[in-house]
């Protein structure tokens, strides 16, 4: 028992959470109590005695897990504990529940824990269409229903989309790069322990007085100023979320800056790792303004503070301007890893290299560069200063030239190329090239401002969000699962019921969100509980797709599930691609290569004769001639 | 390369799938009815998107399609494409052509932003709005203000200013049929002008979310006769309480003039 509570762990991280949780608890108690304040204050907004545990509690754990504790001891001057490796590598299932600091295993840990994630979100999801089949109110007062969609929007976001590209990046950029792990393997360890404890945080809220936080999750204040306790939750997860986030990018930043293999230059990184390297970009300088703003928050909520309280001083629109300066960014940061995932898929299944690889590279950098000029364009009818709005309507309209130049580019890609359709990753990767068009072009739309002034905040903005999202981010996802499945598990997944999935998933997402743009324009609002009979007979529809989705992911998981317990056996490269990764076994080696690759050419050199990218090691190493990319002139 | 491919008929497919959207899609009314003078220019700029937008949606589809029914893999072959690695000319156009579409975009909207918020000559009516949790009412110039709860007249064919101001959370007003919405703010005065010109009965729809009210805040706007209109304000009993008015008062006005010059 006494060796259970010193070894780092499951039973010494509940024992700092407990700990930690109390710690805060008598801390707010003593100093209440010493103030001669009344000690507990439950007014909606306060509850001290909660919400300081909710910090206490979550690093406790952290600690008492064993996040912190080579670094402690050397900040303490205790002898460190020399990395052994025998942590590396997952021998079984319990091995990806201890603290691990093998990018791999960490990768299917963020992988696994953000589809639980995607499955609640999506759950909550099914009950918000229940709901909305017909006017009127049915399942869920109009109270919970603000909080289903305020939570089902939390967790796909900062649960899902954000961290599964984390995840899937963890797991395969080391490898694409030559890389033995991530640059620092303990703070991502911690990236990824940060994560279920933002989720706990989000739908522990349920259990909070006053219900879940439900002011959306964008949290306009004042709305969320004066919001139950719910809301301090939403404030906190955040923060776990986030810093999660950024840790993560850091070491992104510097893994793909200093571990690149010998030979592999700029120019010869495979388009995930400059989509991650870009995204990564926007994370580390954009996050920090939620994380701060979501703190300007709970200060005004717990502290008094009145950042956003006119009647203090505040200014109630600058909490938007704060928020969007990192929430556009954002949906970058949730569809750039994607357009990485799209170019490795369709250069490797059209046997082609990749149309102007460089332009696709530095449409990259546009996007990142443009996307910290255009978040005023969620506020055209915000009441900000109305001059603001032409400058970001264009830089909002140019964003979508280097959107445009990556989409063509694909569809260069595909030309004299040889196309296989048999992998469910190509499929979902031709059909995002349609549906994140339509994505792209409501998009446009929206960033015309007399347009947005009339289909801001209706259901256009929830039909446009949920292509780019779903049909866009969602899809790359799905591409990249099954595009890695056999290197990631070492099995190759059933193709029958990846086309299942797939059919079902490009059908159910046309039939729900092609008719939210029509509803929204004709003038039903966004985040209603109830709407006018006159759009009962679209929202019949709309909602019986999302239940097609909604079904068609049972499909998806049932297919990873079994075929990772029982799928055939992978061999090293399935698809016949030429970057590293696929150049070890499927599963790679738990050190990943038993000598660093030597990089000789391009990602994509598909039918240049006698190309290489990388030479193994144990290989014969007569050098090939070097491969320099062959612009071809127009005919 | 391009030589190789049939760019005339796969212009033409273009072009023809690019009508039979349009064909389909402009004549229908997706935004409803329209009662402002704002409406149809902001109807027609949608069209015009629609028609640009099914030009790059129908050169997405046939360049795709082509290359899935002209490119596909057979059975069992296992080699490679040909090795073409880009074409500058084909990478510049498809950089510079879109940045052309995208700004002639955002200059027919901003000269529609300017006309739909261009002042009228005649001297305009000016409307105070009140948003609280979750109800709308408004103060009409002239006799100490009148008042009216959850249902806004306005006459017909004379530009109104709209004067918003919210009590407690951010509020918006949205009239479908106006094509216009705007915030309503706590601490500042927000405005929207509109210029309704069909008379009739519509809905006036909150759309910041703001309470578990939110779905039912909703008010009734009638467009009436300047006579009509006249005598249903003469007829108001109730003026504008005090404690809204303090929020006129005291709400700063949005849209100061920037650095001196310019602004609308």
């Amino acid at each position: 028992m006494v060796a259970a509570i010193k070894q780092p762990g499951w039973i010494r991280g509940a024992l700092g959470a407990i700990l930690g949780a109390a710690f805060g608890f008598a801390l707010v108690v003593a100093l209440r109590k010493a103030s001669g304040l009344p000690v507990y204050q439950t007014e909606q907004t306060g509850y001290p005695h909660i919400v300081v545990p909710l910090v206490t509690g979550p690093l406790g754990f952290l600690a008492g897990f064993g996040c912190f504790d080579y670094w402690l001891r050397w900040a303490v001057g205790m002898p460190t504990i020399p990395e052994d490796h025998s942590q590396h590598g997952a021998k079984s299932w319990r091995d990806y529940f201890r603290f691990n600091t093998d990018h791999k295993v960490i990768g299917i840990q963020y992988i696994v824990t953000t589809f639980f994630f995607f499955f609640v979100g999506g759950l909550m999801a099914m009950l918000i269409r229940a709901e909305l089949a017909q006017p009127g109110t049915q399942i869920v007062d109009a109270a919970t229903y603000n909080s289903l969609f305020s939570t089902h929007a939390v967790l796909m976001i900062f649960l899902f989309v954000i961290p599964v590209f984390a995840g899937i990046a963890n797991y395969v950029l080391p490898l694409m790069i030559g890389a033995p792990d991530m640059a620092f393997p303990r703070l991502n360890a911690l990236s990824f322990w940060m994560l279920p404890l933002a989720g706990l945080l989000f739908i522990g809220s349920f259990l909070a007085p006053g219900g879940a936080f439900d002011t959306g999750w964008t949290g306009y204040a004042p709305l969320s100023t004066g919001a139950p306790l719910g809301q301090s939750f939403f404030n906190l997860g955040v923060q776990f979320a986030g810093a999660s986030s950024i840790a993560t990018a850091l070491n992104f930043l510097v893994t793909i800056i200093t571990m690149r293999a010998p030979g592999m230059t700029f120019w010869r990184m495979p388009l995930l790792v400059w989509a991650n390297l870009s995204t990564s970009l926007l994370v580390v300088a954009a996050t920090p303004f939620i994380a701060g703003v979501q703190f300007m928050v709970l200060f005004d909520r717990a502290i008094g503070t009145q950042f956003f309280e006119f009647a203090g001083g505040g200014d109630v629109v600058s909490y938007q301007h704060i928020f969007w300066f990192y929430s556009h960014p954002a949906v970058y940061i949730m569809m750039l890893p994607g357009f990485g995932i799209i170019s490795e898929v369709i250069s490797t299944h059209a046997r082609k290299p990749i149309f102007g690889y460089r332009l696709m590279a530095l449409a990259l950098i546009g996007i990142v560069v443009l996307s910290y000029s255009v978040w005023a364009h969620h506020m055209f009818v915000a009441g900000m200063f109305s001059w603001l709005r032409v400058p970001m309507m264009i830089t909002t309209l140019l964003i979508a030239v280097p959107t445009g130049i990556k989409i063509f580019s694909w569809l260069g890609t595909l030309y004299f190329g040889k196309i296989h359709t048999y992998s469910t990753a190509m499929l979902f990767a031709l059909a995002f090239i349609v549906t994140f068009t339509i994505g792209g072009i409501s998009g446009v739309m929206l960033g015309m401002v007399p347009i947005d002034i009339h289909v801001s905040d209706t259901y256009f903005i929830v039909a446009h969000i949920h292509f780019v999202l779903f049909g866009g981010s969602v899809f790359t996802i799905f591409a990249g699962i099954y595009h890695w499945f056999p290197k990631i598990t070492g099995r190759m997944y059933d193709e029958k019921l990846g086309r299942v999935h797939f059919w079902g998933t490009l059908v159910g997402t046309w039939v729900t969100f092609i008719p939210m743009h029509w509803v929204g324009m004709d003038g039903m609002p966004r985040r209603v509980a109830d709407y006018a009979t006159q759009f009962g007979e679209w929202n019949i529809l709309i909602s019986c797709g999302a239940f097609l989705l909604g079904f068609c992911q049972l499909v998806f998981l049932y297919n990873m599930v079994v075929s990772w317990r029982f799928g055939p056996r992978a061999e090293a490269n399935p698809w016949r691609a030429n970057s590293i990764e696929w150049q070890v076994s499927s599963p790679p080696p738990v050190f990943n290569f038993p000598e660093i690759p030597r990089v000789v050419g391009g990602p994509y050199e598909y039918g240049v004769p006698g190309a290489r990218h990388a030479i193994m090691a144990g290989e014969s190493v007569e050098a090939p001639a070097e491969t320099q990319p062959t612009v071809v002139g127009s005919t | 390369m391009m030589g190789r491919l049939p760019i005339a008929k796969m212009l033409a497919a273009t072009v023809a799938m690019t009508v039979v959207i349009s064909a389909v899609m402009v004549p229908i009314n997706w935004n409803g009815q329209g009662a402002s003078t704002a409406a149809p220019k902001i109807d027609q700029l949608l069209s015009v998107m629609i028609v640009l937008s099914a030009f790059v949606f129908s050169l997405v589809m046939v360049m795709l399609f082509y290359a899935l029914w002209k490119f596909k893999a057979k059975p069992g072959d296992e080699s490679d494409g040909e090795p073409i690695h880009g074409n500058t000319r084909l990478e510049v156009a498809w950089t510079v052509i879109p940045t052309i579409i995208v700004l002639f975009g955002a200059g027919y909207s901003w000269s529609v932003l300017n006309e739909i918020e261009e002042e009228s000559e005649k001297p305009p009516l000016t409307v105070q709005v009140f948003s609280q949790q979750f109800a709308w009412s408004f103060g009409y110039p002239g006799k100490g203000g009148a008042w009216s709860e959850g249902e806004l007249h306005v006459p017909l064919d004379r530009q109104v200013h709209f004067k918003m101001h919210a009590q407690d959370v951010i509020h918006s007003f949205w009239v479908p049929e106006w094509r216009m919405k705007k915030d309503n703010v706590p601490g500042i005065t927000t405005t929207a002008i509109v210029t309704p010109d069909k008379l009739g009965t519509y809905q006036l729809i909150c759309t910041e979310l703001c309470g578990f009210g939110h779905a039912a805040m909703r008010a009734t706007v009638v467009v009436e006769t300047s006579a009509d209109f006249r005598k249903w304000v003469a007829g108001l009993k109730e003026t504008v309480p005090a404690a809204l008015m303090e929020s006129v008062v005291q709400d700063t006005e949005t849209n100061p003039v920037p650095l001196g010059a310019g602004g609308a």
